[in-house]
């Protein structure tokens, strides 16, 4: 049971990742942009992270993609031909690779080896809880990091945007 | 929910890094326009304090964090080569930016940042924390590569860099996340363990190191991961490019061979040989697209393309190699990367300071007759890139002998030889700048326009980087055993 959702979400979510480069008007692309968050969300459920899954509705789905919908928008692109030439090209390698991988998974007959169970979904605290300790005490480093990545996107972005830079002083 | 407080004292370098990029930040706009220059003194006094600690911690291993922090000799080098190359381009940028009227101080708070970044990657043990120190340094690097927002061309460099920048990231995250499911965890040791107990014949390993290696590859700027980097380094502005050129190279060069050392060591047998077609590739394309460039920066672009396949060499030996033969060929790697951001820095430096009509001026044509003008930066420009072609007696020529010593010594001569090819036909176009430097005559707008833009903080950078060449190349035996205590055991 498990492996038919895995499988159904892992399809369209290659499926419409594939078509949000490959759709030639903007909007459609971030329209299935939209479909693809909501199946990861589903394959979060169905590894027991419900609040990841939550979290991945209301910030991606609801958050992000309503802010690139609105630049879209406002901006008014057009369909957008110019990177779709080289199609052939790209198309031609990602065959090979995609060969070299599959032929690399049969010829070589070890599965993978599965990770470390995961702790019991029933027992144990909640799901919530278990994220904020983990983070909070192994993870604490990559997490003040990952704050200070925010910072830099945010300063950074405004110091792009900011007038005054770069013209002759007063 | 608690950790002991000597995690923090471990962390206290990238702390103070971090604190006085927070502490420029904040001061920047309440400081008047004149007074701006105390950041940088802000920001060198922070370094040198960072020197010393970290020069106390070049000790055994201490492992901080939960395992995702761990200092030692190897990162303690990388670190100290990082505050040296981040003090110079503080120094470069005071008068660099001045020239370009680009006085911001979020600019000084931005190399921190990257600093901290770099930081974070050298002394990272596991993948998550390196992976996050690579995004820290990247995101600060492409903003600082599209300061110059009246040029098209260096917007073009930070669109550029940051596209590119961020599909590499997301191959990384990809071998990274096939890792994970390989061993259960993200830690180097961990996977070690795992690679260990399942045999390096998995499929999903092999995927593992090639996404790792072309990830990685992007981030050092190897062929066929290169593209970015000749327009990336001639948009951006120069002491930018020098930033990027030595520093985040580097640091590139510290997180790869910590992770393929520590984390994929078991494996070393596969990854070098895909790390010998890559080396061969970039010393191939490196210094024979460079010979045709007409732009300064765009050459040495190439230059540092083709350097970080001499630098690859080192690698493939060591990890054909186990025991003392891998602890040299890494060491020569250390010491190579080293000599590289000395002249590298001193190099960029110098285009930087040449200007014409308030503009930079960094066609190769520009320095026609440059020796008649100005004597004493031609010598400098000179000695950089006698250096750069690995000419005796200069550091370039210590470097790569102790590449190629190692690459005889392990076996792999052939490699040795091949890379002595190329490091001939490099020396043609080091040496055209050299010949138009002192054998051209200035011509027209060149002769009367061309003038230089020098400062005392700029002088200091040219002294320490002609110091860090010439005495180098002289005396390498210190360098040499900092490098052999620091470099990484295969085992």
């Amino acid at each position: 049971m498990d492996h038919i959702f895995f499988f159904y979400f892992a399809a369209v979510i290659a499926a419409t990742s594939l078509l949000v480069v490959a759709l030639r008007n903007p909007v459609y692309s971030a329209l299935s942009l939209l479909i693809m968050f909501f199946h990861v969300a589903g394959l979060y459920v169905t590894l027991h992270a419900e609040f990841l899954a939550a979290v991945q509705i209301v910030v991606y789905a609801g958050a992000i993609l309503v802010l690139y919908l609105f630049v879209v928008m406002l901006l008014s692109i057009k369909s957008e031909e110019r990177y779709h030439n080289q199609l052939p090209l790209a198309g031609l390698l990602g065959v090979m690779l995609c060969t070299e991988v599959i032929l690399l998974f049969i010829k070589s007959q070890t599965s993978a080896i599965a990770p470390a169970a995961t702790a019991d979904p029933v027992a144990g605290p909640g799901n919530t809880e278990m994220i904020g300790e983990a983070l909070y005490s192994t993870y604490l480093f990559p997490f003040e990091v990952a704050s200070l990545i925010l910072l830099v996107a945010m300063i950074g972005a405004i110091i792009l945007a900011k007038k005054g830079i770069n013209e002759p002083a007063q | 929910m608690t950790f002991p407080l000597q995690d923090l004292l471990t962390i206290l370098p990238e702390l103070i890094v971090i604190g006085t990029a927070c502490l420029i930040l904040a001061l920047d706009p309440i400081l008047e326009a004149s007074k701006k220059d105390v950041l940088v003194w802000l920001t060198l006094g922070a370094l040198t304090i960072c020197i010393g600690l970290t020069s106390s911690q070049m000790t055994d291993r201490v492992s901080a964090f939960s395992g995702m922090v761990v200092i030692d000799a190897y990162a303690a080098f990388w670190k100290l080569l990082l505050y040296i190359v981040t003090g110079l381009t503080v120094l470069l940028s005071l008068a660099y930016l001045k020239a370009e009227r680009l006085s911001i101080g979020e600019y000084y708070g931005f190399i921190l940042l990257a600093l901290a970044g770099m930081m974070v990657m050298v002394s990272g043990a596991d993948l998550l924390t390196i992976y996050l120190g690579t995004e820290l340094m990247s995101l600060s690097l492409y903003v600082m590569a599209g300061l110059k927002r009246t040029e098209a061309r260096s917007l073009e460099a930070s669109a550029k860099y940051f596209v590119l920048g961020a599909f590499s990231s997301g191959i990384l995250l990809y071998g990274i996340s096939l890792l994970f499911g390989l061993a259960g965890s993200t830690g180097l040791s961990a996977i070690a363990a795992a690679i260990i107990t399942h045999g390096t014949g998995d499929p999903l390993l092999s995927m593992a190191l090639v996404l790792l290696a072309v990830g990685f590859g992007f981030k050092m700027a190897v062929v066929p991961f290169h593209m970015w980097t000749p327009d990336v380094y001639q948009g951006a502005p120069t002491a930018v490019t020098a930033f990027m050129a030595v520093a985040s190279k580097a640091a590139s060069f510290g997180a790869f061979l910590r992770v393929f050392v520590e984390g994929l060591g078991a494996a070393s047998a596969d990854w070098s040989v895909l790390f010998t077609v890559i080396c061969l590739a970039t010393l191939a394309l490196g210094n024979l697209v460079a010979i045709v460039q007409t732009n300064i920066k765009r050459m040495l672009a190439y230059s540092s393309i083709a350097h970080a396949g001499y630098a690859l060499i080192g690698v493939v030996v060591a990890g054909g190699h186990s025991g003392k033969g891998a602890s040299t060929g890494f060491a020569s790697v250390l010491l190579y990367i080293a000599i590289y951001s000395f002249m590298t820095l001193g190099a960029f430096a110098l285009i930087g300071m040449l200007r014409k009509e308030g503009q930079e001026s960094d066609q190769i044509e520009d320095y026609a007759g440059l020796a008649k003008r100005e004597p004493l930066t031609a010598f400098f420009m000179l000695v950089f890139m006698v250096s750069l072609a690995g000419i005796p007696p200069t550091a370039g020529f210590i470097g790569k002998f102790y590449i190629f010593m190692a690459a005889v010594n392990g076996g792999m001569t052939w490699l040795a030889i091949v890379a002595v090819i190329f490091a001939a036909i490099s020396a043609f176009y080091y040496l055209r700048v050299v010949m138009v430097m002192y054998m051209r005559e200035a011509e027209g707008a060149i002769a009367t326009h061309s003038r230089l833009e020098t400062s005392p903080a700029l002088s200091l950078v040219l002294a320490c980087a002609l110091a860090g060449v010439v005495l180098l190349g002289l005396f390498p035996n210190g360098l040499w055993s900092l490098a052999s205590q620091a470099a990484p055991l295969l085992k």
